[in-house]
């Protein structure tokens, strides 16, 4: 058996409640090196809650959270993260390459290296954004801005990936380099992509987890048609595009 | 014509308006960038309680004022790190309990203070050498600590969820930004007073963001500008023989709908 420290992700009966409504219910969730897995599930299910324990964001009121092995705020130098809202103002005074070099942040007093620039060169070349690296965010297409976020969670070297809603406002062509840069970065590191759209996450995924409030079913993507039933039986008017069971490939 | 500059009193304001530009320069950008324009109006309105107190204690009113306005800033963040108010609504508590308890202070000393209307609405003519000291002691601290945690200040006024995720302490480190405000507003106190005082703090950041978006030239050219047009203001109310506070902010005024205008 696998040492459980090793695990990136290891959520132990875990219970989150928003102002006295549950959000999250006994969840029990475990995510192994190099993985790639899909949360999904209706809006308002828990899914960026999830990440945000997960982070260290927020404090869950039952059960454990351990991030490879260690609290959340412990393993912070591990994970890169893709928000789903970001909330800064997009005309705020930074260029492409000053808001990817945010996440190489070592702490106070100390500077960004040499090393750091290259790293940031590298993950924007990764999502094809080098050519913009001067350009002030607000010139920046909807489309763009989200290549530039991923490069920021990517300029972090995480082991782990965590992605809130990654398709959300990327264009249609982008959906097909988005999955090849995911599958180059499978090799690397453990990769968690939340979507309430089953449409998105295709056949890239490892496993997939279908989360309402309760996590219903995890495990191969194949199978998960029946979880995915279970979650949206009585929400199904939530799911955008058509019939969860469409999407999967056939066995 | 320019014979004014050979009054002692107003070389001294021009060293003043030098002396302010810089804390607006440095402070203003992060204030119009992080949007926290009306939480520093608040901040600025409860140092009154500062200058009252500094009467009924019977020290420098502006001396006064350093502590607690500090105080009051690192209170207005407390409460919004824990408390369930709007931030709104915090604002508009904390401008006018620092007014009241300044007023009350007054009372308490003899119902009279002489130079009153200087701090709310500032008086430029009649610094003196020891506010020159007090405000250059200041601007050394503000440029320090914003030389320090720079990349810090950055992160909480761009992102502060995605700069606490890759490990800022961002609570410390918006408190810290608050007692910065704070530590400004007292040196401005003097020049344009406590009312009048968000105004040179806001419009000079506000006119540069227009044409760079490099924090640094920001704030250099913020510092500039705001030299320039608070000297234009002093020069006008002398020669006008209007109040100085009021008349700066109106030249800041008219050079901001200037400079938009041209920008569009």
């Amino acid at each position: 058996m696998k040492k459980m420290s090793s695990n990136p992700i290891e959520l132990v009966d875990l219970s989150f409640n928003y102002n006295g409504q549950p959000v999250l219910k006994d969840i029990n969730f475990k995510v192994e090196e190099k993985e790639f897995v899909a949360i999904i599930g209706p809006n308002g299910g828990g899914k960026s809650t999830l990440l945000k324990i997960v982070l260290g964001l927020l404090k869950p009121e039952e059960g454990a959270v351990k991030v490879f092995g260690q609290n959340p705020n412990k393993a912070r130098e591990l994970v890169g993260y893709l928000p789903q809202h970001s909330h800064f103002q997009r005309d705020f005074p930074i260029d492409v390459f000053g808001t990817v070099m945010m996440s190489r942040y070592h702490g106070l007093f100390k500077n960004y290296t040499k090393n750091d620039e290259k790293i940031v060169l590298q993950a924007l070349q990764d999502v094809e954004m080098e050519e913009y690296r001067d350009r002030q965010i607000s010139r920046l297409s909807g489309g763009q801005m989200q290549r530039v976020l991923i490069a920021r969670a990517l300029a972090r070297e995480p082991k782990l990936l965590l992605m809130d809603e990654p398709m959300s406002s990327i264009d249609p062509e982008m959906q097909n380099s988005f999955y090849q840069l995911i599958s180059r970065l499978k090799d690397k590191m453990a990769i968690v992509l939340v979507s309430h759209d089953v449409g998105t996450v295709s056949m890239h995924v490892d496993k997939i987890a279908c989360l309402n409030q309760k996590l219903y079913y995890h495990g191969p993507a194949e199978e998960a048609e029946e979880g995915l039933e279970k979650i949206y039986h009585c929400s199904i008017e939530l799911i955008s595009h058509g019939i969860p069971h469409r999407m999967l490939k056939k066995h | 014509m320019l014979e004014f500059i050979q009054y002692e009193f107003m070389q001294r304001a021009f060293l003043a308006a030098i002396l302010v530009s810089v804390a607006c320069g440095a402070v203003g950008t992060y204030v119009v960038i992080k949007r926290i324009v009306s939480l520093s109006g608040a901040v600025s309105h409860a140092a009154f309680g500062g200058v009252g107190l500094g009467y009924y204690l019977g020290i420098n009113p502006v001396l006064a004022a350093i502590p607690f306005s500090i105080a009051a800033a690192l209170s207005m963040g407390a409460v919004r790190e824990k408390v369930k108010i709007s931030e709104d609504t915090a604002i508009g508590i904390l401008w006018s309990v620092g007014m009241a308890l300044g007023i009350i202070f007054i009372n308490l000393k003899s119902g009279y203070a002489p130079d009153l209307f200087s701090y709310l609405f500032g008086s430029i003519l009649t610094v003196s050498n020891t506010d020159l000291y007090i405000m250059l002691v200041l601007d050394i601290i503000i440029l320090l600590i914003v030389f320090l945690f720079r990349r810090e200040f950055l992160g909480v006024s761009f992102d502060e969820e995605f700069f606490q995720v890759v490990g800022l302490h961002s609570t410390f480190i918006n408190m810290l930004l608050l007692a910065l405000i704070a530590l400004s507003v007292v040196v401005l106190i003097k020049v344009v007073g406590i009312i009048l005082l968000i105004a040179l703090l806001a419009i000079p950041a506000a006119i540069c963001k227009q044409y760079t978006y490099d924090i640094r030239k920001l704030m250099i050219s913020s510092t500039i500008i705001s030299t320039i047009l608070t000297s234009m203001g002093l020069i006008l109310a002398f020669i006008f023989n209007l109040s100085s506070g009021a008349t700066i902010v109106m030249v800041l005024a008219a050079a901001f709908f200037i400079s938009h205008y041209i920008h569009e």
